[in-house]
């Protein structure tokens, strides 16, 4: 199935105009042995049959259309209204380019525009960029932010940040001036005492994930108390979704609040895409990573959008810029706004409300169950760690048969982690399948 | 005028989701300190309001669905509705990254297949996707840079761009600590290997470069140039951002590359999506192969997992695996066209860049005379003299319902309008293209004033960027 679509008459009409005999010409340019002489990417396929091929493939993998997810640790099984899809998927938005030609791309420049001004809300901040790759390099690109703004060395973030995050930011910061100090936690949460000790004059930034990656609630406000006084930045990454019930970490200290936006009416989608979300105070705006729009006027007088502030970028500054990035991921963050505008302030809410229902339901359910034990009283949103007495291996093969997509087992990243499952709990879940994961713990 | 949404009101009892349990009280589960007091500033509309907005924007877009888009360097290219189905079944959307390796065996079987049919389209060893767009590519491999040079005990602080280099390039560069040293371009638009030679030194980290480059010709003396460099002991780099106009034809493997990043959403179909999500894999040569991301995909008796026991790796660039909806879209892409498919691609790109060059070589100014290969660079110096510059003739462009091309880029061509038609177009839009640009050159010669007035059709006129820049609005306020 191929989608080119000159005919030979105008492959021949064409070579005429350009006045060579054959096409081969064209490519006299390239030497020789530089030629490829062998191509093998196999014979190609009609559409029906790449559906057929990709659909048999597809049955290989076990989804959550058929197996209840109890499984979130940054990606969740959340409900997405159909609108979002279809709205986002309109010819206009998913095959546009980056809004540079301003003038043709109104629609583009409106919706990030709003999407700006909606995440400022939710987060309590100054100013939003137009949406990096994903939470993990938000809160890099924040940690490079804060060591160039600060000209400091230190940088204090807590073991119970999510642990692909804490690599993305030492990946990220590797070849700057930069001294990773770990805070360790304690019952759950960060040890604010251990932080108040580490945070000095030397401290570029601390970082707070909330709620954290075993699920707690931090005390986003006393440790933003500890950055200022240090003189720090302080960047907090959230969870988007539990800001429908929490407070806003512009509200709680934050100089940047980052995290991943899937949530936000993005499917899961093995990891990716989902966007990271960037927003800062007002001192910070001329430092904001990626692209920004702006409201102006054209030359009427009429409102109109704009891409702006572009003296931060890379296609203007080059090596001076405040980041690299140049693609964005503007389509998930555009279904994130579609998502936050359909559901509206009071879905919101009620969507926010039904997680920590349905979360503290299944905590509930599952403390009755022999072997199993809370890790922490520390308060949650829709995820929480508990400790099973249980093999491992016998617990995978008990959530597979009870039709589950069991929780994550934390041992994975930490040795000291052996033994603790982070469950996570969204809207979606029933009654029944809680029970159902009781029950597979129970026989295991 | 265009209303924000925030400046709508209708009602939206927010009923998408199920309602909470009556006895269900939240200051029970958590205590009242975390909870929120600050509004949510989330407008409340009906959902045919919401609809009607977004609907009502879409409107105000070019899109490839809707006008050709020569934009040059970009590959704005068809993008089959096909591969957005694929990706948006729920074997592939709803299936969580943390699931074991055996229930995900089909996913893994895709991502597989992609970094081998990489290598065999770039001559590359091995691949890592998990860059999440082009500039985390070039981030990556610069890493990789860094880090083959750490391991031989060499201190190399300088990478090498052309001036004709785009702008993520010495950012990215950058962004690893290494000083950025510009390379001339010479008379015929090339790498002027004369300078190369003598900047290729002890201190040589990485010389990046594409091939074509950035006037979209190629580099003919590119064995010359690569063995350059790796005499002086430093590596290169391959950007992607032109290997549509390669496919089946040439590999920069076999140009003696070490690395190269390529952009999924450019050549391989990924819709561009407004600015992103794309997907920018990088490749290496054996020896670098250690040094890619981790985890890496591996095959085993049992099946596919991932590998986490990366000792040399440069680590994770972001969460997960990368964008995989974007593989997905790739991978049925070149399953679809097969070799012959991809061969075509690029023969009918270079055929459509040098037909449009030949229409229009009596009207615009071409600093390069040779045969193009996926793209060429015009100016409008000419049109200048009367007083139109490229960018009015861009915004004339969009009067006629076209995409502007990249105006001012690459920066060594004064007024430079770059054009890249892709291999999907019809020789009629060609045509049509080639028609208007003849008739914004007649214009600009006759009533220069009605090029400079464009655009006019558009939901608005020339749009003030340096109030938009002085006095910033970027967010709504009531």
């Amino acid at each position: 199935m191929e989608y080119v679509s000159f005919t030979q008459e105008d492959q021949d009409e064409m070579l005429r105009v350009i006045g060579v005999k054959d096409f081969g010409d064209l490519l006299s340019g390239i030497p020789r042995d530089l030629r490829l002489r062998e191509f093998n990417i196999g014979p190609g396929m009609s559409e029906m049959d790449l559906l057929i091929s990709l659909r048999r493939i597809g049955q290989r993998n076990f989804h959550s259309d058929r197996f209840a997810s109890f499984l979130g640790a940054g990606a969740y099984d959340h409900y997405i209204p159909p609108v979002v899809g279809q709205l986002s998927s309109r010819s206009e938005f998913l095959t546009a380019y980056t809004p540079y030609q301003g003038e043709a791309s109104q629609g583009t420049l409106q919706t990030i525009y709003e999407y700006q001004s909606l995440m400022c809300n939710l987060l309590a901040m100054d100013v939003s960029n137009a949406s990096v790759y994903d939470g993990a390099s938000a809160a890099a690109e924040a940690v490079v932010l804060a060591l160039r703004h600060t000209s400091r060395p230190r940088v204090l973030v807590p073991e119970t940040l999510h642990p692909e995050t804490i690599e993305t930011l030492k990946t990220y910061a590797g070849n700057l001036p930069v001294e990773f100090v770990l805070l360790p936690q304690k019952d759950g949460v960060t040890d604010l005492d251990i932080l108040e000790k580490q945070a000095d004059g030397r401290t570029a930034a601390v970082v707070l994930q909330n709620p954290n990656f075993m699920g707690f609630l931090e005390d986003v406000s006393r440790a933003s108390e500890i950055a200022r006084k240090a003189g720090a930045l302080m960047i907090v990454s959230v969870n988007p979704l539990s800001l429908g019930v929490l407070e806003a970490p512009g509200v709680l200290g934050a100089d940047i609040a980052v995290g991943d936006g899937q949530p936000l009416g993005n499917p899961v989608s093995y990891g990716g895409p989902h966007f990271g979300f960037f927003a800062v105070k007002e001192p910070l705006m001329r430092r904001l990573p990626g692209r920004i729009s702006g409201m102006t006027v054209d030359n009427k007088g009429r409102r109109a959008f704009v891409l702006t502030l572009q003296a931060r970028e890379q296609h203007i500054r080059r090596e001076k810029a405040t980041s690299n990035i140049c693609t964005n991921h503007a389509l998930s963050a555009l279904k994130a706004l579609i998502f936050l505008t359909v559901i509206g302030p009071h879905g919101f809410k009620r969507m926010a409300e039904l997680n920590v229902q349905k979360s503290h339901e299944t905590l509930d359910i599952l403390k009755s169950v022999p072997g199993v034990k809370p890790y922490s009283a520390a308060p949650f949103f829709n995820e929480f760690t508990v400790r099973i007495d249980k093999d491992d291996e016998k617990l995978k093969r008990a959530f597979f048969a009870q039709k589950l997509i069991g929780p994550l087992h934390l041992g994975r990243f930490d040795e000291r982690w052996r033994g603790l499952y982070l469950v996570a709990v969204t809207e979606q879940r029933t009654t029944d399948e809680m029970e159902r994961l009781a029950r597979a713990i129970r026989d295991a | 005028m265009s209303e924000v949404i925030f400046e709508k009101k209708s009602r939206n009892p927010g009923e998408h989701v199920s309602p909470t349990d009556p006895l269900f009280k939240l200051s029970a589960a958590i205590p009242e300190k975390h909870l929120r007091r600050s509004p949510l500033g989330i407008p409340e509309l009906s959902e045919l309001e919401v609809v009607r907005h977004f609907t009502r924007l879409s409107q105000k877009n070019f899109c490839v669905d809707t006008n050709f888009y020569p934009l040059g360097s970009c590959t704005m290219k068809y993008n089959p509705r096909v591969n957005d189905q694929v990706a948006a079944w729920p074997f592939y959307a709803r299936i969580h990254p943390y699931q074991e390796e055996r229930h995900v065996q089909g996913m893994l079987q895709v991502i597989h297949e992609l970094e081998e049919d990489l290598c065999r389209i770039t001559g590359m060893d091995a691949f890592s996707l998990q860059p999440a767009a082009g500039a985390q590519g070039e981030f990556a491999g610069l890493l990789i840079v860094k880090a083959y040079h750490d391991l031989k005990g060499q201190k190399r602080t300088k990478v090498f761009v052309p001036d004709s280099a785009h702008g993520t390039n010495p950012a990215s560069a950058a962004l690893c600590g290494y000083e950025v040293v510009q390379i001339k371009t010479d008379a015929a638009g090339r790498v002027d290997v004369a300078d190369l030679k003598t900047k290729a030194k002890k201190d040589t980290a990485c010389f990046m470069m594409t091939n074509p480059n950035t006037l979209g010709l190629f580099e003919n003396n590119i064995r010359e140039i690569t063995r350059i460099v790796h005499d002086a002991g430093g590596l290169v780099y391959y950007d992607g951002a032109n290997l549509n106009a390669l496919l089946g034809i040439s590999r920069p493997g076999d140009m003696d590359f070490d690395i190269v990043h390529v952009n999924l959403h450019k050549t391989f179909a990924v819709p561009h999506g407004s600015g992103g999500p794309g997907s920018g894999p990088v490749g290496v040569r054996a020896e670098l192969e250690k040094f890619l991301p981790q985890p890496r995909l591996k095959r085993t008796e049992e099946g596919f997992v991932w590998d986490y026991d990366r000792p040399y790796s440069i680590g994770r660039l972001r969460s997960f695996y990368g964008n995989v909806g974007a593989y997905l879209r790739s991978y049925c892409y070149i399953r679809a066209l097969g070799s012959a498919g991809l061969k075509r691609v690029s023969e009918f790109a270079v055929l459509a860049a040098n037909y449009l060059k030949a229409r229009l070589k009596n009207h615009y100014e071409m600093p390069h005379d040779s045969h193009c290969m996926h793209e060429f660079v015009c100016s409008a110096r000419a049109q200048k003299a009367k007083g139109v510059k490229a960018l009015d003739i861009a915004k004339r462009l969009l009067d006629e319902g076209i995409h502007a091309p990249t105006v001012y880029f690459p920066l060594i061509v004064e007024e430079a309008l770059m054009v890249e038609p892709t291999e999907t177009e019809s020789k009629q839009t060609l045509d049509e293209f080639a028609d208007a640009m003849i008739r914004i050159a007649e214009q600009a010669d006759r009533d220069p004033a009605s090029v400079q007035a464009a655009p006019v059709s558009t939901p608005v006129g020339r749009i003030d960027e340096v109030k938009a820049a002085r006095t910033p609005n970027l967010r709504w306020q009531d």
